[in-house]
């Protein structure tokens, strides 16, 4: 140790330590965060009417929720240029708008996993739907759903909808599997696939919800600390019968396209690409039902371009958008118009997509949505997201 | 003499006469950006590691703790995920010094001049096509239609089923990171004079005793020197064990990215930050004991 050239570094290293240590108690202290029950901006009055186009629109947005089809006419007929910024998750789009991005962006096309969080972290403000002509058109349902209107503020307008399914090879299985049981099952271990994301613990309390009912879950979503336990150790079973945690829809498509597993959660998504591809594959929703998307526009509260991110809103709810996207990305829309488009544009294209399915279609879909320490009964004894966050690190670590 | 001459005469005098002036013009605009773009966002990320986020609107609480960093300490999955992380680290390198050697001294000593600019062109030629195009590729090559279970079954061997396991990422990463393995060592190998290597022979030693006392304490600095790249490409590397990793195989790179991107939680991600900073740190110190930056 007396070699000069380290004792140079060493004092180095001290010095930036102490510049590091000092640097903080004087530049955050006393500025926490906090949450309240309340939604920050539930008390924002929408704007009244819609002025003029500010020349830009910037998105955070699902890959494919941007293409060119719909966005050059946008930008044709309303003079705003849209940039988008793709997320990869529901996380992201959070850590995107809270993270200093909120000043930037004007929509989030969050699902309803992240809504809550955007919401009541304040990052997002309540909108008028009267604004939104073809808001009348939706499904009840997704007018004024729970994970994006709180005490009667719409915070955004609802997009489009889609399950979770069961993605499986059609080589190795002849009928369609009944059960997600088939996620479970020893005898293909090694070769299923699941999403690498902790809202995956709810496919499990679902599928749990079913097979052992003295659990009493209810909602996949709002679990008390023993029925989250059930549903985590039963993804610690699973976890060796796993080839891959995937990260990316490509991921799954490459292991089923090179033959590395014959199950999986999947979206629609996949498999259309996969079936165009020429892969045998089929999915399907099981008898336990599915967990599901719903995505919804939100107005960012410092929007720095409102009447344009209006303007969008009303775009993109119109039954032709609806309808594209749909086809586009496999998804069901909210507007209940765009079935007949859906059909002219591809032979089929509403029934494959369930645009014109019945209510009861929708009631076996549980749409993702944040896990909070309120339950939806009045008590306070679910666990949270935070935990949830924990525990799929250790299932999938 | 115009104003302007007079002064720049002036000016050069000045520094002329003050040499440290000189210096201190010369140093100081590399040395403001190293410190305030480079080290000073080091710093801020190192320090964010003591804050905590709010768990449901995901900001920053900026009040100091430890807490992610007992967290680390006392998940028994963080402490696997590093422990992996760093024993893939130490094989990797293994295997590409192992290799490396007996190809750099082909190289250094035995090849001709044409078979040593044709060889070395081969051994770098790979780093120009993309890391990921590489990546996909042995993805091709071992998954279950992939090439190799195709040659083993058309020579009725057993097929294998290496992709999505840590023994792809580990043929994955030696490939990857070979060449920085090998050019440290062919510098080193170049720099042994021949006329050793006969003076050994001529006294009496076998290969191996001339390979043992005399090569191997000559080119254990390139080797070294090798190490320090294979050990914190791999050290760092997220992308391999996402896209060829299999079920268990989350290095702490990517735990880092599952909580800054999907977790939102850059704190925690800073504190894992530290983890991979300290590893890395311990090993430049031993590793500058054992004298590679002379073979740099």
């Amino acid at each position: 140790m007396n070699n000069p050239r380290f004792r140079r570094w060493t004092g180095f290293s001290v010095m930036a330590l102490i510049l590091s240590l000092g640097a903080v108690p004087a530049t955050f202290a006393g500025s926490a965060g906090a949450s309240s029950s309340t939604p920050p901006t539930q008390g924002m009055a929408p704007q009244q009417s819609v002025g003029k186009g500010e020349g830009t629109l910037n998105l955070i947005a699902w890959e494919g929720y941007a293409q060119p089809q719909w966005v050059a006419p946008f930008t044709k007929s309303t003079g705003c240029k849209v940039n988008v910024k793709y997320a990869g998750s529901s996380s992201e789009m959070v850590s995107l708008m809270a993270n200093g991005g909120g000043h930037q962006y004007d929509l989030v096309s969050a699902s309803g996993d992240a809504d809550l969080r955007l919401i009541y972290g304040g990052n997002v403000k309540p909108i008028n739907v009267n604004l939104v002509p073809s808001w009348k058109q939706f499904r009840p349902f997704l007018q004024a759903p729970s994970f994006n209107t709180i005490n009667g503020r719409h915070y955004g307008i609802s997009y489009e909808f889609g399950p979770n399914v069961l993605l499986y090879s059609t080589k190795t299985f002849a009928t369609a599997p009944t059960s997600w049981s088939v996620l479970y099952n020893k005898a293909y271990k090694g070769k299923i696939t699941v999403p690498n994301n902790p809202i995956q613990i709810a496919d499990a309390a679902l599928y749990l919800s079913k097979v052992k009912p003295q659990l009493k879950i209810t909602d996949p979503y709002e679990l008390t600390q023993t029925q989250f336990k059930a549903a985590v150790s039963l993804l610690k079973t699973q976890h060796p019968l796993i080839k891959k945690y995937w990260d990316l829809a490509s991921q799954e498509i490459s292991l089923f396209q090179n033959g590395s597993v014959v199950a999986g959660a999947a979206w629609p998504y996949q498999t259309n690409t996969l079936q165009a591809a020429g892969a045998k594959v089929a999915d399907t929703i099981p008898s336990e039902g599915a967990t599901g998307w719903a995505d919804t526009w939100l107005l960012a509260t410092n929007a720095p371009h409102p009447n344009c991110a209006y303007k969008w809103m009303q775009y993109v709810s119109t039954p032709k958008v609806q309808a594209e996207e749909a086809l586009y990305f496999g998804e069901t829309p909210a507007n209940t118009q765009a079935c007949a488009i859906m059909n002219t544009l591809q032979k089929g294209g509403c029934a494959a997509y369930h645009a014109n399915a019945p209510a009861s279609y929708f009631s076996t879909i549980k749409f993702w949505k944040t896990p909070l320490a309120a339950c939806g009964n009045g008590k306070s004894n679910c666990v949270d997201f935070t935990q949830w966050q924990q525990a799929w690190t250790q299932i999938a670590g | 003499m115009s104003n302007g001459a007079r002064l720049r005469q002036r000016a050069g005098a000045a520094l002329w006469r003050r040499p440290w002036l000189r210096g201190v013009l010369t140093l100081s605009p590399p040395l403001l950006w190293f410190l305030v773009v480079y080290l000073a966002s080091l710093v801020t990320m190192l320090v964010t590691a003591f804050f905590s986020v709010n768990s449901l609107t995901g900001s920053v609480v900026y009040q100091w703790t430890w807490s992610n960093f007992s967290q680390i300490l006392t998940q028994p999955v963080y402490g696997s995920i590093i422990l992996r992380t760093l024993v893939m680290a130490v094989a990797v390198t293994v295997t590409d010094a192992l290799v490396a050697l007996p190809f750099a001294f082909f190289l250094a000593k035995i090849a001709s001049r044409r078979w040593r600019q044709l060889l070395l062109a081969m051994l770098l030629l790979p780093l120009w096509a993309s890391y990921l195009a590489k990546v996909y590729a042995w993805i091709n090559i071992l998954s279950d239609k992939g090439v190799l279970p195709g040659i083993e079954s058309r020579l009725g061997l057993p097929t294998t089923h290496i992709a999505y396991s840590n023994i792809a990422m580990w043929i994955v990463f030696s490939y990857l990171w070979l060449p920085f393995m090998i050019v440290p060592i062919y510098g080193a190998f170049e720099r042994v004079p021949d006329s050793l290597l006969e003076a050994s022979s001529d006294l009496g030693a076998g290969a191996w005793s001339t390979f043992r006392w005399i090569l191997l304490p000559m080119v254990l600095p390139g080797v070294v020197a090798g190490s320090i790249f294979t050990f914190s490409l791999t050290l760092g590397d997220f992308i391999t064990p996402l896209l060829i990793g299999g079920s268990s195989s989350n290095f702490i790179g990517n735990a880092i990215y599952d909580s800054a991107l999907n977790g939102g939680n850059l704190p925690f991600a800073a504190a894992l930050a530290f983890v991979s900073i300290a590893i890395m740190a311990v090993y430049l110190l031993l590793a500058r004991f054992a004298g590679a930056f002379e073979a740099l």
